[in-house]
C-alpha cells in the first residue's frame, strides 16, 4: 500500500509544525523520516497514522483518501518510542489485543487467536515470555513485543516513532538488523521516524530529510549521502569540515588558509564543505591548497582512524575531522600536537545565496566538471 | 560458593539500611515518625482497649449485640456502602473531567473538591439538613417527587457522600494524570472502540486507586458523626449510626460500653484497610514486575 502525502500543513498555536508537505511513500519499502527535533517528523507520522489531524491537505493510502478516517479504521500498526505496552496484560494478551478488538464478525476464534499469538511470539523470538508482564522484560524485548502487537492484525502500513530511541547502543543495533530482516521477509510499507542519521542510512530504502516542517530532500541513503542538495542536509548527515571565506583570484581564502578553485572568478562569500573521507593529511601544503591544522586527538577505535584537528591561523566553527585507514595511519603516524596540512580531494562549494552545492574535484578535475549539476 | 556469596550480598543489601544513603538520618527520622504515630494513634487505641478491659466477655458481647446497636451497624454499613459507591462513580467522573478537559473555572472546581475536608462537619451537616428539609431548596422539589432525604437514612447517605468525596477524587486524580496517552493511542491504533479502550486500558490502570479511594471513603463514612447527626433524624432502629451510639453511651457516662462499640467500628475499619493494602500490593507487584 503506497502512501501519498498531499500538501499537509499543521500548526500548534503559532508554531508551524508542518508547511505544505508533499511526499510519496513507495509500497513495500522502508522509509525513514529523518530530522532534528522540532522538524515535524513525528507530527507527520502521527498525521499519517490518524493520531493527529492536519489543518490542510490530504493523506492517501493506495490512492484512497483516508484523511477523514479514524485511526482505528485506517488499519495501521503503530509502534511507540516508549513501547506503550499494556502493563496489566501479559505479553501474549498484549499481542492478542488487536485481534480481540476486531468486530465480532471478523474476529478469529479463541483458538485461532492463540495460534496467531504463538506464531508472532516465535517471529519475535520470545516464545518463552508469553506469560510475563511487560515490567519483567528488557527494553529490547518490550519493543519486540510492541512490534508483534502492531503486526498482529496484519496492518497495511507499519509506522514506527523513534522505535529504537530508548534503547542502548548494542540492543539498538541488533534490533535494527532484526527489523530490516523482518521487513525484507514480509514487505509491509513502513515509515519510521528517527533523528539518528546512521540509523536512517543503514536501515531504510528511502530517506526523507526534514527541517523546520519542510521536506529538505528525498533520496536513497547512498544518493543522499553522496549528493546532499542543501547545506542543512550536508550538515545533518555525518560530520562535515567547513572552510568559509571569500573567493578572490580563483581562490577561497580565510586567514592563513586557502584553496584554489579554478574557474571561479566572481568575488563573493562562499563555503567549502568537505567530508572526513574527502580530505587527506600531508606534512606540507599542496600546490592547490594550504590548510594548516593542529592535531587535537587521535581515535583508533573502529574500522577507521579518526583524527580531530583545529585550524591554525584561520577559523572554523566546528573542529575538523579527517578519517584515514589504519594502514595509512601506520605509515604517516600523525600524533597529537603536530602541525599538518589538509589536502582536499573532493569538495562541495556553496557560494552566495546558492542553496545547491557545486562539486569541486582536485584529483580528477575533468570528471568533476562533467558531474556538476 | 558464589551462590551463597550472592545471597549474602543480597540479604546484606536488603537489611543494611545505613549503608551508603545519600541523605543521612534514617534512624532519627524513623524514630520520630514511630514515636509520633504511637503518641497520636496507637496510645489512644490502646486506651480504647484498656477501657473495655474492665468488662467481662459477656458484658462486652451484650453491649455490642444490643439490638439497637446492631441495627445501627446495619444502617451505618449500608449507608456507608451506598455513599462510597456513589463517590466511586461521581469521584471518578470528577477526577476525569479535572484531568482530561480544559474548561473555564477548572482551577476553582479543583479547589472546591477539598471543601468537605476544610468545612467543619457540623457545618456541613446543618447546611445539608437545611437544604434537604421539607421546605429547603432541594427538599421542596424532592418532596414533590415523593423522596424524603432529611431525617431518613437517605440523609445519612447524602452526608457521608458529601464528607468523603475528596478521598476518591484525590486518589484517582494523580493516577489519571500519569496515564500515558500513548497507551490509549496504542489501543485505538489496534482498532479498539472507545468503550474497549476505557475497559481494557484506562480502567485497569485506575482500578487500584479507585478501590483505595472507595475504601477510604467507606471507612471515613463508618466513623462520620458531625455531618450525620444533623440530617439523620436519629430515629432509633431506623436512622441511628454507630458513631451516634458511641456518643449516646458517652452521654450516659458509660465509657466502657462506648469504647466497646467504638472498638467494633475500629476493627472493621482496620480489617478493611489491611485487606485493601494487601490486595493492592499484590496487584501493583505484578505491574512493577517484582
Amino acid at each position: 500500500m503506497s502512501i501519498t502525502i498531499d500538501q499537509i500543513s499543521k500548526t500548534f498555536g503559532r508554531f508551524h509544525a508542518l508547511r505544505n508537505v508533499g511526499l510519496d511513500i513507495p509500497e513495500g519499502k522502508l522509509t525513514a523520516l529523518l530530522g532534528p527535533s522540532g522538524s515535524g517528523k513525528t507530527t507527520l507520522l502521527r498525521i499519517i497514522a490518524g493520531l493527529e489531524s492536519s489543518d490542510t491537505g490530504r493523506i492517501l493510502f493506495g490512492g484512497e483518501d483516508v484523511s477523514n478516517l479514524h485511526v482505528r479504521d485506517r488499519n495501521i500498526g503503530f509502534v511507540f518510542q516508549h513501547y506503550a505496552l499494556f502493563r496489566h496484560l501479559t505479553v501474549a494478551e498484549n499481542i492478542a489485543f488487536g485481534l480481540e478488538s476486531l468486530p465480532r464478525k471478523q474476529r478469529p476464534s479463541k483458538a485461532e487467536i492463540r495460534q496467531r499469538v504463538e506464531k508472532l511470539l516465535e517471529m519475535i523470538q520470545l516464545p518463552q515470555l508469553a506469560d510475563r508482564y511487560p515490567a519483567q522484560l528488557s527494553g529490547g524485548q518490550k519493543q519486540r513485543v510492541a512490534l508483534a502487537r502492531a503486526l498482529a492484525t496484519q496492518p497495511r502500513i507499519l509506522l514506527l516513532d523513534e522505535p529504537f530511541g530508548a534503547l542502548d547502543a548494542k540492543v539498538r543495533k541488533d534490533l535494527r538488523r532484526w527489523l530490516r530482516a523482518l521487513h525484507d521477509e514480509f514487505h509491509f510499507t513502513s515509515i519510521f521516524v528517527t533523528h539518528d542519521q546512521e540509523e536512517a542510512l543503514e536501515l531504510s530504502d528511502q530517506v526523507v530529510v526534514m527541517s523546520q516542517g519542510q521536506v529538505e530532500q528525498v533520496n536513497t541513503p547512498t544518493e543522499l549521502y553522496a549528493k546532499p542538495e542543501s547545506r542543512f542536509v550536508f550538515d545533518f548527515l555525518g560530520h562535515v569540515n567547513v572552510l568559509s571565506g571569500v573567493i578572490k583570484n580563483q581562490k577561497l581564502v580565510q586567514g592563513d588558509a586557502w584553496i584554489s578553485l579554478p574557474g571561479n572568478r566572481s568575488e563573493q562569500k562562499a563555503q567549502l564543505y568537505l567530508r572526513p573521507h574527502e580530505v587527506h593529511l600531508a606534512r606540507a601544503p599542496s600546490a592547490f591548497a594550504r590548510l594548516p591544522l593542529r592535531i587535537d586527538a587521535v581515535s583508533l577505535i573502529g574500522s577507521e582512524v579518526r583524527i580531530e584537528l583545529t585550524p591554525e591561523g584561520w577559523q572554523s566553527e566546528e573542529i575538523w575531522e579527517i578519517g584515514m585507514s589504519h594502514n595509512e595511519f601506520a605509515q604517516q603516524n600523525p600524533s597529537r600536537g603536530e602541525l599538518w596540512f589538509a589536502v582536499p580531494d573532493v569538495g562541495h562549494l556553496f557560494s552566495g545565496e546558492n542553496s545547491q552545492p557545486k562539486t569541486v574535484d582536485w584529483l580528477y578535475p575533468e570528471t568533476a566538471n562533467a558531474c556538476n549539476v | 560458593m558464589s551462590a551463597s556469596a550472592n545471597t549474602s550480598v543480597a540479604i546484606g543489601r536488603r537489611f543494611s539500611v545505613r549503608s551508603k544513603r545519600v541523605l543521612p538520618g534514617f534512624g532519627l527520622s524513623l524514630g520520630i515518625s514511630l514515636f509520633f504515630v504511637s503518641l497520636v494513634l496507637l496510645l489512644p487505641l490502646t486506651g480504647l482497649v484498656v477501657e473495655t478491659s474492665g468488662m467481662t466477655w459477656d458484658q462486652f458481647w451484650f453491649t455490642i449485640t444490643d439490638p439497637r446497636v446492631v441495627e445501627s451497624y446495619k444502617v451505618t454499613l449500608w449507608t456507608a456502602l451506598a455513599a462510597s459507591l456513589f463517590n466511586g462513580c461521581f469521584g471518578l467522573l470528577l477526577a476525569w473531567i479535572l484531568v482530561r478537559y480544559d474548561f473555564p473555572g477548572k482551577r476553582i472546581l479543583d479547589a472546591f473538591v477539598d471543601l468537605p475536608f476544610a468545612l467543619p462537619t457540623a457545618v456541613a451537616g446543618i447546611t445539608l439538613a437545611t437544604l434537604f428539609a421539607q421546605n429547603g431548596w432541594y427538599g421542596q422539589w424532592l418532596a414533590k417527587l415523593g423522596v424524603e432525604v432529611a431525617f431518613t437514612p437517605l440523609g445519612i447517605v447524602v452526608a457521608m457522600a458529601f464528607t468523603s468525596l475528596p478521598f476518591v477524587v484525590r486518589t484517582v486524580q494523580p493516577v489519571l494524570e500519569e496515564l500515558s496517552p500513548a497507551d490509549e493511542e496504542a489501543a485505538v491504533s489496534l482498532g479498539a472502540s472507545d468503550g474497549r479502550v476505557f475497559r481494557k486500558v484506562i480502567f485497569p490502570a485506575l482500578w487500584p486507586a479507585l478501590v483505595t479511594g472507595i475504601a477510604l471513603s467507606f471507612t471515613r463514612s463508618l466513623g462520620e458523626f458531625g455531618a450525620i447527626i444533623f440530617i439523620a433524624g436519629n430515629t432509633p432502629y431506623v436512622s441511628e449510626v454507630t458513631s451516634l451510639m458511641v456518643f449516646i453511651r458517652l452521654q450516659e457516662y458509660d465509657y466502657a460500653a462506648a469504647s466497646a462499640i467504638a472498638s467494633v467500628v475500629l476493627l472493621a475499619s482496620l480489617i478493611l484497610l489491611f485487606a485493601i493494602n494487601l490486595w493492592q500490593g499484590r496487584y501493583l507487584r505484578r505491574l512493577e514486575g517484582r
